[in-house]
């Protein structure tokens, strides 16, 4: 069976609400009730098949082709199966999704796997603010999965983030890691000021050296054998985090402006 | 039943029902993982005076481990859960925890059916006051505590099964030197059986025992049919060239294992043969009343 593919056909004046694109959501339907889909567009609602080409069968693989910015939530909530974006996805992408994988070959806006409880979401390319974060008014941030970003992140990457690992293989905005409950978030390139602003417990590795505020202190440097345990479990991501071996680190603390059991890992 | 000049009794060990775990303890070389795998295990010869029988199951190459390192693996017996749990966490707290380098990991992972999750390290992780943390990789808890030379690391469970305890054989020979002898070799051959460990000092036993005593409290006595120095003035099982005998005690995970310990044993105790002193092979049991399982030693050698 061929992939359930959502071909865009039209330009979106507002922003489009695809989560009830998922896997879970269109399993058992038929094309009739698929094409049928409800989608919130502003204030309408317009039918799946006015917004989307819609081809193939599989539902529990899903595509997304020439997909647009102006699409939100797209894998919110999903639970199951694949769904791959060709192109660019809008905010909310993988919206406290539950398990399953979601790969988006393209850029995603603000509040990626945001409150995300399980599964993989990788992105090849760039990502906004707030990913792996809590939506505004929540306490709690990511709690679970796997989220990959090949490309830079945007601020607040991780904020309130409670677990599961968050690897960035470019660069990283201002506050990176801000009020970390807990989780690991690991960051290739460089990161903007203020990184694990508040942070209470959880780990960060970089790999480039940065200046850190006043209460992130200086731990000293470690050969950490927790750290032959986390690479292997790398080892099976596609991701450069996956080839990670050294395991001599310079420790930083903090942010003891907040219980200061969180530590950041600086790789020579 | 002879082989090369042995008797092998017609008799049967008999073992019983047990609780057993395994845990996986590595360190920065196998010294010292040795050094913290036989602290763990001392003083655990028999659950009569000890609570639990552990003891040293093999060596493990950096490439087996969790984290990469040197490691040995242990095995470690009960009557029952709460008294290996209890035993367990003891001997964690005091010798692993304690031991510079090491680290210590579920040894035995499987469905919930038929492994219980008992603690590992859940409970040593307050020794940290606060600065512990926790880490999950792929699906398993870990715990690592600051301690003063770095930083203890642990999985927070480990695996407990029903297992086997008590498989055992006597060798008997014409004098103490030559017992001792084939008793070594035996052990060399039994260690390299998976799943096993025999519990006493060097894995050999020189001080059977039978049930009761002419004192009414002890439970437990000198077997004095098998002892050499007695033949003329007790019921002796000896004929008179048997100068020393000394027993092999096995704890498994299944009957399995004991199976195949035994016979490894036994076959290697044989290769000295008669000419090297060696006459008999026994067994210990309480007559078949008391034990779960009987291991008869010529079907086991057959």
């Amino acid at each position: 069976m061929s992939a359930l593919a959502f071909t865009l056909k039209i330009k979106p004046a507002q922003r489009v609400d695809c989560s009830p694109l998922t896997p879970d959501m269109l399993a058992g339907k038929s094309a009739k009730d698929i094409g049928a889909t409800l989608l919130q567009c502003g204030k309408q609602q317009l039918r799946a098949d006015s917004v989307f080409d819609i081809s193939g069968e599989n539902s529990n693989h899903i595509e997304f082709r020439n997909s647009h910015h102006k699409l939100d939530y797209i894998g919110a909530h999903m639970q199951q199966g694949s769904i791959v974006v060709h192109g660019d996805a809008g905010s909310y992408l993988g919206l406290q999704m539950k398990n399953g994988s979601l790969s988006l070959h393209g850029n995603a806006d603000a509040y990626a796997a945001c409150g995300m409880a399980g599964g993989l979401l990788h992105v090849h390319g760039n990502v906004g603010d707030f990913i792996g974060g809590a939506l505004p008014g929540d306490r709690k941030g990511m709690r679970g999965g796997t989220v990959i970003v090949t490309g830079n992140a945007g601020d607040r990457a991780g904020d309130q983030m409670r677990r599961g690992v968050l690897l960035i293989e470019g660069n990283a905005g201002e506050y990176c890691a801000s009020r970390m409950i807990a989780g690991t978030i690991g960051v290739m390139g460089s990161v903007g000021k203020y990184v694990g602003f508040g942070m209470r417990h959880g780990t960060i590795l970089l790999f480039k050296p940065t200046d850190f505020h006043t209460t992130i202190q200086d731990c000293g440097h470690h050969t950490l054998p927790f750290l032959n345990l986390m690479f292997k479990s790398f080892s099976s991501l596609p991701s450069k985090f996956a080839h990670l071996s050294q395991n001599r680190v310079h420790k930083f603390g903090g942010d003891l402006a907040n219980d200061g059991k969180g530590e950041i890992l600086l790789f020579p | 039943m002879i082989i090369n000049g042995v008797l092998i009794d017609d008799t049967f060990a008999e073992a019983f029902n047990m609780r057993g775990t395994r845990v996986i303890i590595t360190a920065q070389n196998h010294k010292w993982a040795h050094i913290a795998a036989a602290t763990m295990t001392g003083f655990a010869t028999s659950v009569i005076g000890c609570g639990v029988e552990a003891g040293i199951e093999r060596e493990m190459d950096a490439s087996e481990t969790p984290d990469g390192r040197p490691g040995v693996s242990i095995l470690m017996f009960a009557m029952g859960s709460a008294v290996l749990m209890k035993q367990l966490e003891t001997r964690m707290g005091q010798c692993i925890l304690t031991c510079p380098t090491t680290a210590a990991f579920s040894g035995i992972d499987g469905d919930a059916e038929t492994v219980t999750r008992i603690n590992l390290g859940k409970n040593l992780r307050f020794f940290g006051d606060g600065f512990q943390t926790s880490k999950l990789f792929n699906g398993k808890r870990y715990w690592r505590v600051p301690v003063m030379d770095g930083e203890f690391l642990t999985e927070e469970t480990t695996g407990m099964v029903r297992a086997v305890g008590g498989g055992n054989f006597l060798i008997l020979a014409e004098s103490q030197m030559q017992a001792l002898a084939a008793c070594e070799a035996a052990v060399e051959a039994m260690r390299q059986v998976p799943n096993v460990i025999m519990p006493f000092p060097g894995g050999v036993v020189r001080s059977g025992s039978k049930v009761g005593s002419k004192y009414k409290t002890l439970i437990a006595s000198t077997n004095d049919a098998f002892c050499p120095t007695l033949k003329g003035i007790t019921r002796t099982d000896l004929s008179p060239e048997i100068e020393s005998v000394m027993e092999i005690v096995i704890d498994g995970l299944t009957d399995a294992d004991i199976r195949k310990a035994t016979r490894a044993g036994i076959a290697a105790a044989c290769e000295l043969g008669a000419s090297g002193g060696i006459k008999r092979i026994s067994a210990g049991n309480y007559g078949g009343k008391l034990g779960q399982f009987q291991f008869h030693l010529r079907e086991i050698m057959a």
